[in-house]
């Protein structure tokens, strides 16, 4: 059981969900990633899409101002 | 659950065009959809191999076309292209400002596992051979067998 971090706080469409991806395709069952995002589309379709695709969304943090930190499980 | 899918028809080889053709692709395979990018005509210009000035294809007219439209490397702005200068332009607008450039669009499409097509009919018109496009492309078709691919999903002509 590994975890990832990925920081797409500076990202904008469609590199927001293209590394988002990208990452979560690199998990093995159990792994772990945690994502720092910013609100709006962010926060609102990376977490929905992930879900989507089967991933478990274990918790969303405000880890300060506008930043939050999305984890997702495999 | 079914995946959703997207079908985008390339037509223009506009770098400004070419630029929401990839980043609808790259945005739409990342949240799940299964994507198919179809180039024809204008749009082979980002999927020859020579990406600059270069005279491909076969017979003279062919070739002399191909070297005027040029490749990947030279797609004007469909507007206020001021002779090659502004997708250069624009290119450093969006380096500076952490958008996406063309190359890293494509490259994220390719990472995805964008479906690439190419269009028989225009490969022909162009003289084009398939060693000249780049090897991405899976397959080359016809209406026919695009249409069969889009069915059920969305589709797009940019």
């Amino acid at each position: 059981m590994n975890t990832y971090k990925l920081d797409i706080t500076k990202e904008h469409c469609p590199m927001t969900f293209v590394k988002t991806k990208l990452q979560l395709e690199k998990l093995n069952t159990g792994d772990r990633l945690e994502v720092l995002l910013t609100e709006g589309e962010p926060l609102e379709n990376v977490p929905k899409s992930s879900v989507e695709q089967g991933y478990k969304l274990i918790e969303t943090v405000n880890v300060g101002g506008t930043i939050h930190k999305v984890v997702l499980e495999k | 659950m079914e995946k959703k899918k997207l079908s985008i028809v390339a037509f223009s080889g506009d770098f400004d065009k070419l630029v929401a053709a990839f980043t609808l692709a790259s945005g739409a395979a990342a949240v799940n959809y299964e994507v198919n990018l179809f180039f024809t005509f204008w749009g082979y210009n980002a999927i020859k191999i020579k990406k600059g000035h270069s005279f491909t294809g076969t017979g003279f007219l062919a070739k002399f076309f191909n070297f005027l439209m040029g490749g990947l490397n030279n797609v004007p702005l469909s507007r206020l292209n001021f002779f090659g200068a502004s997708p250069k332009l624009m290119t450093g607008m969006m380096k500076a400002k952490n958008v996406a450039t063309l190359p890293e669009l494509i490259e994220a499409a390719r990472a995805l596992k964008v479906n690439f097509y190419a269009c028989e009919m225009s490969m022909v018109i162009l003289g084009i051979k398939r060693e000249e496009i780049i090897p991405d492309i899976k397959e080359i078709l016809g209406v026919a067998k695009f249409l069969e691919y889009a069915e059920g999903g969305q589709v797009l002509f940019i």
